[in-house]
């Protein structure tokens, strides 16, 4: 079954498309990522989605919802962690959760059981009856997310849902959420800029630039499209122009000082490479990762500037109009 | 049932926001004594009006004017909401908009009253203490003056939160909203009575709805000769205000973009 099913979701700001005729369906219990660049519009996808920013045009369903006709409806399924702070800093953690039990309408009896158990998960039972201001930031995204998870939404989206925090957290959010996917059949949706992690959570991803899909699929198909393994070359005055000739060799690309290929056959073609290149300072050969699928679709690399949603970027957003 | 809970949950948080931000309390408490003390002192060794000082005079102004401050101020925090997400975390919950709208003005409401009651305490004071013994505060005049400011208020706390929906930075709020409160205060007759206005100022002070709840707690709180008009018009033009600002307001919420 689909739980989200996006027909021609289109948000435009004055002339600009920020999402464009976007159609994705997704299953229930899937771990989706939503990868792209800074203003590839998924946030303002994710906005539309919880009923936040009103479509241009099209629509989705979620939990056979529509998004436009009964947003109450499809509020009661969903769940969000927002990119920014969202929780009031001179209440507790505790009041924090107790106020999103109350605006969920969660039986007394329910609401106390789920924060306890939240809270354990989060790790944070210690700390519950501090101001969140005394949080530290690492704290304050792991109360966000407890909240998040409180409801048990049928949907729940995660906008860069560990930004900011430690490894450590990071995998053990992460496997609470895997598990969350698993146990209650919960459909996640992220948005992340960390590669790997989208690479081991996310059953598919799609990449988005300008406000369209640009590939979709399974971390490994799509790192399979890329076509072969990533060399890496460092030498003095090297030209790139020599391996362009080779037929193994799918793509030349310039980083900094350094060649990139994609080989096909990598390991089997490196001594011939390294024939063709001459005296090389260092060599780096590697199986391709959803950075280079990433670099490949957009022609960006995802670190390049700060995550979307940075004070900086929205002060661009709102001038630009976005 | 849902939409009771969410409406009690906004209130509790700016109930507990409240209590635990006590400088707002000290500085809304303070300022009052202040302008009684030295404006009411200061004028009132020249001036008086009626058969009371000039002291006494300006205390049901100085009780609107910590109304007009604090529930306009109030607004702001919709604009900090903004700022942070959790405005979002709001308007994404299960609850109607307008229900969002409710909870913030009782929150904002009750805020104000809680200032306003300390002040009732501190003008009981000075009637006992014979710093303003003209004051005539009993259980009729204080409920009738409650009755009063708690319409006032909750119109006021309105204009506040159709501003915060509207604006997107604190410092334009403060801004516009001292455009408002300003002349809505001295233009009210919170210091000089209406009698004998000269005829660039009545219109301006008569179109100004602070005006009729100066005048009601007026005749309340000083005796009926020193209000200007009737008590149930001057309640009944006040309600008027409230209601038009609440539907305003439910308007503005619904419109209100993030």
């Amino acid at each position: 079954m689909n739980i989200i099913e996006i027909k021609n979701l289109t948000k435009k700001y004055n002339d600009l498309n920020a999402v464009d005729n976007l159609n994705l369906q997704i299953e229930e219990g899937e771990i989706f990522g939503l990868l792209g660049p800074n203003g590839a519009g998924k946030t303002t996808t994710l906005l539309m989605l919880t009923t936040l920013k009103q479509p241009t045009s099209g629509t989705a369903t979620i939990n056979n919802f529509d998004i436009i006709k009964q947003p109450d409806k499809v509020r009661k399924s969903i769940g969000i962690v927002f990119q920014d702070p969202s929780s009031d800093e001179i209440l507790t953690g505790y009041e924090n959760l107790k106020l999103h039990g109350w605006l969920y309408d969660m039986p007394d009896d329910l609401r106390e059981q789920r924060i306890k158990e939240v809270l354990e998960l989060v790790d944070l039972t210690d700390r519950k009856d501090d101001r969140v201001k005394k949080y530290s930031g690492g704290m304050r995204r792991r109360l966000e997310l407890a909240r998040g998870l409180m409801h048990h939404p049928k949907v729940l989206f995660l906008d860069e849902p560990t930004l900011g925090l430690d490894p450590q957290s990071r995998d053990v959010i992460w496997k609470y959420i895997e598990k969350l996917a698993k146990e209650k059949n919960m459909t996640i949706i992220i948005t992340t800029h960390y590669m790997d992690e989208a690479d081991k959570l996310c059953n598919r991803l799609a990449i988005i630039d300008h406000g369209k899909i640009v590939v979709l699929g399974t971390p490994k198909e799509l790192k399979k499209a890329i076509g072969g393994d990533i060399i890496r070359l460092k030498a003095e005055n090297l030209d790139s122009e020599v391996f362009k000739n080779l037929k193994y060799v799918k793509k030349v690309s310039k980083c900094d000082s350094e060649v990139c290929l994609t080989v096909e056959d990598g390991n089997k073609h490196l001594q011939e490479i390294l024939k063709v290149a001459g005296k090389v300072d260092s060599v780096e050969i590697r199986s391709p990762t959803l950075d280079d699928v990433f670099l490949h679709y957009t022609g960006r690399g995802i670190r390049e500037g700060s995550p979307e949603g940075s004070w900086a970027d929205k002060a661009m957003n709102v001038r630009s109009g976005k | 049932m849902s939409e009771l809970k969410g409406i009690y949950a906004l209130w509790y948080r700016e109930f507990k926001v409240f209590l635990r931000e006590r400088s707002r309390i000290v500085s809304s408490i303070v300022n009052p004594i202040l302008w009684l003390l030295i404006i009411g002192g200061g004028l009132g060794s020249a001036v008086s009006f009626g058969d009371v000082s000039y002291q006494t005079f300006i205390y049901p102004g100085i009780l609107i004017q910590t109304a007009l401050f604090s529930s306009i101020f109030f607004g702001v925090y919709i604009v900090w909401d903004k700022k942070i997400d959790f405005l979002k975390e709001v308007l994404v919950a299960p609850m109607r908009r307008t229900s969002i709208f409710v909870g913030k003005i009782i929150g904002g409401s009750t805020d104000t009253l809680l200032q306003i009651i300390i002040l009732l305490v501190i003008g009981f004071a000075f009637m006992v203490s014979g710093i303003m013994p003209d004051l005539h505060l009993n259980i009729i005049s204080v409920l009738v003056s409650l009755a009063f400011l708690f319409v006032t208020t909750v119109g006021l706390v309105s204009i506040g939160l159709i501003l915060g929906s509207q604006m997107e930075s604190p410092e334009g709020f403060q801004l516009i909203s001292s455009f408002l409160i300003f002349p809505m205060f001295f233009l009210s007759g919170a210091l000089f009575p209406l009698d004998k206005l000269p005829q660039y100022l009545a219109p301006f002070v008569f179109v100004n709805p602070v005006t009729y709840a100066v005048d009601g707690i007026r005749g309340a709180l000083l005796g009926i000769s020193n209000s200007h008009f009737n008590l149930a018009f001057d309640f009944a033009i006040v309600s008027l205000f409230a209601i038009v600002m609440i539907l305003i307001g439910t308007y503005a919420f619904k419109k209100m973009k993030i």
